[in-house]
């Protein structure tokens, strides 16, 4: 294990659970279905503390849909269920008992087209602190500038906080709504393939952000791009029609992946 | 007509004849097309005249002070009618609007891929184009024979279960128009879905929603059928409780062009000008409204 | 370093435990009242047919299946029938279609693929605006200005040639020759019923694939023939499914046909006679109307009812079924 923080490209045994720091989330033995269609199958993952981990792989190969059960987003539609243990600090959040609303307040999440709500900036970065915290003015002014600030928006919308988040353009926007996911102080933040919709220096500039968010938060992306991936994560989970194929430390991954498949996405075979 | 391959020049000559038959039938269509939507327009033309020419004369001071006249006088207003119709219009959608926009958010939002809500969808459509005169014999049935009265209310609920539809009909549609990723990111703030849907969806719809309402009014102003037998008519200024018969435009309209008495016809004439044009300026402001969202 | 993060991790889940989850039974009664509202439109349905029937049951009892078949309306006797409405009704909602959807079409056809870019809003807008004439404003401009119109150059000629003709001497003679009658209530509701009919064709037309039409001109169609055998039958079942639409509207029209249908009770051949329709009649007589009288006009509504309610539930589905696919 010492070895194994010396030397990251040396293969690394990918369910033990303390090569990259305390486990945040631990996925285990996850199926998911969309009616009567198996969109995982048999999931086991590990999810480290303050780390980036990257979700790739084909289309359709499930890995949006394995996000998308971190704050169960997926229980908006009825005919999706999920089946398995998905434990955050231990506690099974697929349990019926879990309160949803609180959940997702604890589990961000930045989708892959920008989401801003029909509202001011301000209350778009609002909304989701007044949900859950009665904060007098000063203090949720002060709340709301430090989340634009760690989104680096604050210079652009200092001045307009009042004005509409849809007239921003498609980069602030979606920085917009970082900051919207991360004034609510979650634990866990979740990007969708977050930079697809984007041109490349706002993809850079939300890049960027991803590395400094980790500080703080545990990140977990899905994204169609390898080098995103990369570039800015420090885990990547390789998956493959609904089953998780591969996981490990990134550089290990792209450089020395023992799954052939792994290999043959990365190189660009297919995909 | 068959080209026999050793005559060279039969297939020109008959591509000659079938362009000219091409030709004659293409310019038949435009013709009549264009034609078509010219007597469209000359109608629409043709009723604004119409009202203007008879309807000015009526817009003397006292129109919009006086009630409405006894047979046979003369002078007189139609203030007691306008108030009316003011009044029931207003109790219509301010039923209307309540039930038609949490009936449409439920089969937008919550009823999505249910049969309960397919069901209410489709007899929704149909309750739309439902003869109007039939919601008049519901509404008599149900508050005017057992109240043993006419009353204001009923013309009003009566004007209400028009309009909801209406409203049901285009806020469901506007909140269909929301991306569903907007809600899927408010109920990722941890937002409950009452919360998302008052404060995102309707917000992101609200545009759309309220030319639902504009329609729905523009669409009850001017109802004439269901009010016969509800509100009924009357020439005097109506008591608060609305009950008896209450004076409103379209009823007078209906009762005075077809008396006997000028001074009637030229106030029937009056209010048709001031209901067709008051609906009018309603619909190009349903128009105008809903064209900023679709234009983006 | 464990030690540490497992520190922050507890003050997490602390600080999350604390937060207030918002009111659970303000999500419940947003729920719950938005279903009765849905509920509520169910309710306003089942009530209009139960009101009609409750209303209309005397007189289907004392008459029976005669009150359809009979054309007796008198209010003396007390013998009624709804013979004569039920023919009025078709017969000017039938004749409201044969005028009004070739013209309905034309406009569409006219909006989509003839008028000018800059002229196409204006003139679906003007079009849209028929729509929203409030229809005793129709019937008014029908009583008076189409009416005379209509009698001095059609119907007096009209009836001046075909007098004495077999069939069409019957079918076209009006006895007197006022304006009113089925006819000029087939014209006025067609009027009515074209900007539906119009506006329903132009969004198919509009929804045809560009290529598919682009391809139909690009190897030489004409307007015509790209009309013909390309958009038309594309649209087809939905454009049936808006003149079903349209058909159920004219069937219940009430105000517009009330001033220009003659409110005659006789059955005649001819459709430049006065007559009724069910609307009309109702509309009429209901105020006055009590005991059997009363009775015997619930129960035309709920032939009214059955009538409109079947064309529209087919329109319905036919406009329906295209969106879907």
């Amino acid at each position: 294990m010492n070895a194994a923080s010396a030397i990251p490209t040396v293969e690394l045994n990918r369910n033990r659970a303390d090569e990259g720091g305390p486990v945040r989330i631990a996925v285990k033995r996850l199926n998911f279905y969309y009616g009567s269609f198996h969109g995982l199958k048999d999931v086991n993952l590990n999810f480290h503390d303050r780390q980036v981990t990257a979700l790739i792989g084909p289309s359709g190969c499930g890995k949006s849909t394995l996000l998308r059960c971190f704050n169960r987003i997926y229980s908006l539609y009825p005919e999706q269920r999920a089946e398995g243990e998905i434990l955050l600090d231990g506690e099974n959040i697929l349990s019926p008992s879990i309160d949803l609303n609180e959940l997702r307040s604890r589990i961000g999440m930045v989708f892959q087209k920008p989401t801003p709500f029909p509202m001011s900036i301000y209350d778009n970065v609002a909304f989701g602190l007044r949900l859950y915290e009665k904060l007098p003015k000063s203090e949720l002014d002060g709340r709301i500038e430090a989340s634009l600030r760690k989104a680096a928006l604050w210079d652009e919308v200092k001045d307009k906080l009042k004005q509409q988040g849809t007239g921003l353009s498609g980069g602030q926007q979606q920085r917009l709504c970082i900051a919207r996911t991360v004034a609510q102080r979650p634990e866990v933040i979740l990007f969708d393939e977050p930079t697809s919709a984007l041109d490349p220096i706002s993809t850079g500039r939300i890049e960027e952000l991803i590395e400094q968010l980790r500080d703080e938060f545990t990140i977990v992306i899905v994204t169609h791009n390898m080098q995103q991936a990369a570039r800015i994560s420090q885990f990547t989970a390789f998956m493959y029609l609904g089953q998780l194929i591969e996981f490990g430390p990134t550089n290990r991954m792209f450089m020395n992946p023992t799954e052939r498949r792994t290999q043959d996405y990365i190189t660009g075979r297919f995909g | 007509m068959d080209a026999s391959p050793t005559m060279t020049a039969a297939p020109r000559r008959r591509s000659g004849r079938v362009r000219q038959g091409r030709r004659i039938a293409d310019r038949t269509l435009r013709v009549a097309c264009t034609g078509a939507t010219l007597v469209g327009a000359l109608v629409l033309g043709s009723i604004l005249v119409m009202l203007i020419v008879q309807g000015v004369r009526g817009f003397t001071p006292t129109l919009f002070t006086n009630p409405t006249p006894g047979p046979g006088s003369e002078g007189g207003g139609i203030a007691n009618a306008i108030l009316g119709s003011l009044v029931l219009t207003g109790i219509g959608i301010v039923i209307a609007t309540p039930v038609g926009v949490m009936a449409g958010t439920f089969l937008a939002e919550y009823g999505r891929g249910s049969k309960l809500a397919a069901l209410i969808r489709f007899l929704n459509d149909i309750l739309l184009s439902a003869p109007s005169i039939l919601i008049g014999l519901f509404v008599y049935t149900l508050m005017v024979r057992p109240m043993g009265t006419y009353s204001g209310w009923a013309g009003g609920v009566a004007l209400a279960i028009i309009a909801v539809p209406v409203i049901v009909r285009t806020t469901e549609d506007m909140l269909r128009l929301v991306p569903g990723t907007l809600r899927e990111a408010g109920a990722a703030l941890g937002a409950p879905p009452s919360t998302v849907i008052i404060n995102v969806t309707w917000r992101a719809a609200s545009a759309g929603i309220v030319t639902g309402i504009i329609l729905a009014l523009a669409r009850i102003a001017g109802e004439t059928a269901p009010l016969l037998f509800t509100a009924l008519n009357n020439n005097s200024w109506f008591s608060a409780n609305l009950m008896g018969g209450v004076a409103n435009l379209p009823v007078m309209i209906y009762q005075f062009a077809l008396s006997p008495y000028p001074n009637w016809q030229g106030l029937a004439w009056a209010g048709a000008l001031l209901i067709t044009a008051t609906i009018l300026v309603l619909s190009i402001i349903a128009r105008l409204v809903i064209k900023p969202q679709t234009s983006r | 370093m464990p030690a540490l993060t497992e520190s922050i991790a507890l003050g997490r889940t602390r600080s999350a435990t604390a937060r207030k989850a918002p009111s659970r039974s303000l999500d419940t009664l947003f729920r719950t009242s938005s279903y009765a509202a849905a509920l509520l439109v169910l309710l306003v349905l089942a009530g209009i047919l139960g009101s009609i029937l409750y209303g209309g049951w005397p007189a289907f009892r004392e008459f029976g299946f005669g009150f359809l078949t009979s054309s007796a309306w008198n209010v003396g006797t007390e013998q009624y029938g709804a013979l004569v409405a039920v023919i009025g009704t078709v017969a000017s909602a039938f004749l409201a279609l044969l005028i009004g959807v070739p013209v309905s079409l034309g406009i569409a056809v006219y909006l989509t693929q003839l008028c000018p870019g800059w002229a196409r809003k204006p003139v679906a807008m003007t079009i849209e605006l028929l729509a929203a004439v409030p229809s005793i404003i129709y019937g008014m401009w029908g009583l008076f200005v189409f009416a005379p119109l209509f009698a001095r150059y059609i119907q007096i000629p009209v009836s001046n040639v075909v007098e004495g003709m077999p069939i069409v001497g019957t079918l076209f003679y009006a006895r007197v020759p006022s304006g009113v009658g089925v006819f000029t209530a087939g014209i006025i509701l067609a009027i009515m019923i074209v900007p539906f009919i119009a506006s329903i064709a132009r969004d198919m037309l509009d929804q045809i694939p560009t290529v598919l039409r682009e391809s139909a001109y690009g190897i030489g169609c004409t307007t015509w023939e790209v009309v013909r055998h390309v958009l038309v039958p594309q649209a087809s079942v939905s454009i049936i499914g808006a003149i079903m639409l349209g058909l159920g509207r004219a069937l219940g029209e009430t105000m517009a046909v009330t001033f220009v249908v003659g409110n005659a009770n006789r059955l005649s051949a001819s459709i430049f006679d006065p007559s009724s329709t069910i609307a009309s009649r109702i509309a009429n007589e209901f105020n006055e109307a009590d005991g059997l009288q009363l009775n015997a006009l619930m129960a035309l509504g709920c032939i009214l009812f059955v009538i409109t309610f079947v064309v529209l539930i087919i329109a319905r589905l036919l406009t329906r079924r295209v969106q879907a696919a």
